[in-house]
């Protein structure tokens, strides 16, 4: 996976390809969600060519020789930066209580927990948030457009793309002047971030007949949870006797112990549809 | 993308969920089948959690071990099965009894494998279990539970049981609101409209043999 990188003029790419690509190359649509899967998978597979270059072993160096207290610190410094706009984005959703939450949390951890390397706010029953402008204007009820796959950033639906750049400087609002330091701190959220992925990344190589499709529908699926705060809980469908949308399935059924290599016999007839019900 | 790490989840997910109950090593017979769901889910991850936190070799990534402790503890408790009917979708009926066998067979030791390498990636998170809402009645109970980490928003992974005569079994596994049972479906029906049910477990085959050289056990 690969994911953020560095920001600005890659914006100003991304957009442009983004508006290209929307409006042309139309290929065989397998998915509703991706129109665009040519595009997406050559550029999921420069993503990784990037990734597995320069991206993932500045971030293999970072895991292996950072203690963890001073990563914990990093991930708290750039949490808190985080929050102002978690903010900003949680008022601009009419969520005033989480709004001022993220308010509190930045208060706190900014002056108690010394710039934000230390999470108190957590402490005192303050949860982190996670919003941001695209989920904002979800929210609002733009609708997402297709998934799209930026260059350098990853995985993203077109509204979130376009919205990008807004994001990033949104992320951005503890403005430090001096270039510098500035690049440097971006470096190091990059890096940061890639880090956390490790693990993930191995996991959906080793798990994963497609890699391409599973993170894809991982994404969508997770994207519209957050945009609504939660989905609505799955309903399970059984694919033995016929029943379509079992939800949930019926007591378990005579009493079958139901040990692997049991069926899941609950007959009846009909036809199922073949989407998980999250949809 | 940054949020993606969600999915570190992933990795707590299947390997950590739920399931073994403490008495019931292996030849400790079926004690505790009337456990309720939600003490399962947090017994078995804690007990599975502890014993890889203290264990070495197998943060130092032995897979082997990890396997073992996760077929020993955490297996008991899953309905493959019933997983694997609803990752495959509605191709499931056409499979005979024979490739539904096959499918379940490879799928188990696809995300036996993948899961128990990404438990040895656990450190020190820390996961907090909500209490289960479910009457007598219920045949379904979703156990919610939640991951922290220092610095990130916490990650929800629920487990959704299932009632049977041997206890309760695990079914679905939920990080951040997506179900990673379901979410292989569109996968593997790409692997279905290409080569058909066989396609599919050739398919799951050659990836478990690309993870281990050893043969794929299940």
């Amino acid at each position: 996976m690969n994911n953020n990188s560095s920001p600005r003029h890659t914006t100003l790419a991304a957009i442009a390809l983004c508006l290209m690509l929307a409006a042309g190359c139309t290929t065989r649509i397998a998915n509703p969600d991706d129109p665009l899967e040519r595009y997406n998978r050559a550029m999921f597979g420069f993503n990784e060519t990037v990734d597995r270059a320069a991206i993932r072993p500045v971030a293999e160096a970072y895991d292996a020789t950072m203690p963890p207290p001073v990563r914990t610190g990093v991930g708290n410094f750039f949490g808190n930066v985080g929050d102002v706009w978690n903010g900003v984005n949680n008022l601009l959703q009419g969520k005033f209580r989480e709004g001022l939450s993220d308010g509190a949390r930045f208060g706190l951890n900014s002056t108690l927990g010394i710039l934000g390397v230390f999470d108190v706010a957590s402490e005192f029953g303050l949860p982190k948030s996670d919003e941001d402008f695209g989920q904002t204007l979800g929210r609002w009820g733009v609708g997402e457009g297709a998934y799209f796959v930026v260059p350098f950033f990853g995985p993203r639906t077109v509204r979130d793309a376009a919205v990008l750049p807004i994001d990033m400087y949104g992320d951005n609002v503890w403005g430090v002047s001096d270039v510098a330091a500035r690049n440097s701190l971006t470096a190091l959220r990059l890096v940061h971030g890639r880090a956390n992925l490790l693990g993930i990344d191995k996991t959906l190589e080793e798990g994963t007949l497609d890699k391409y499709s599973y993170a894809r529908d991982f994404y969508l699926q997770q994207r519209r949870y957050r945009v609504h705060d939660g989905s609505p809980p799955q309903e399970y469908e059984d694919f033995n006797g016929g029943d379509g949308a079992i939800s949930p399935p019926a007591p378990a059924s005579g009493g079958a112990a139901a040990t692997d290599a049991d069926e899941f016999q609950q007959g009846s007839g009909g036809s199922g549809d073949d989407r998980p019900a999250t949809r | 993308m940054k949020k993606l790490f969600l999915s570190l989840c992933l990795l707590l997910a299947i390997g950590a969920s739920a399931a073994a109950d403490p008495a019931a090593a292996p030849g400790a017979g079926a004690t505790a089948t009337l456990m309720a769901p939600d003490a399962l889910v947090r017994d078995v991850s804690s007990d599975v959690l502890a014993i890889v936190r203290d264990d070495h070799a197998i943060r130092a990534g032995d897979t082997g071990r990890v396997v073992d402790l996760v077929e020993e503890k955490v297996l008991p408790h899953f309905n493959f099965r019933r997983m694997t009917m609803l990752a495959v979708g509605k191709d499931w009926r056409q499979a005979t009894p024979e490739q539904q066998n096959e499918l379940v067979n490879a799928f188990r030791t696809l995300l036996v494998r993948t899961y128990s390498n990404a438990l040895t990636q656990y450190r020190n998170q820390v996961i907090e279990y909500k209490p289960a809402r479910f009457g007598a009645a219920d045949t379904t109970v979703r156990v919610q539970t939640e991951v922290r980490q220092a610095g990130a928003q916490p990650i929800n992974i629920d487990y959704v049981l299932e009632k049977t005569d041997r206890g309760w079994k695990v079914f679905d596994v939920v990080v951040a609101g997506v179900s990673l049972v379901t979410n292989y479906r569109g996968t593997f029906t790409q692997e279905i409209r290409a080569g058909g049910i066989d396609g599919l477990i050739r398919s799951l085959h050659a990836k478990t043999q690309d993870l281990s050289g050893s043969p794929a056990r299940s």
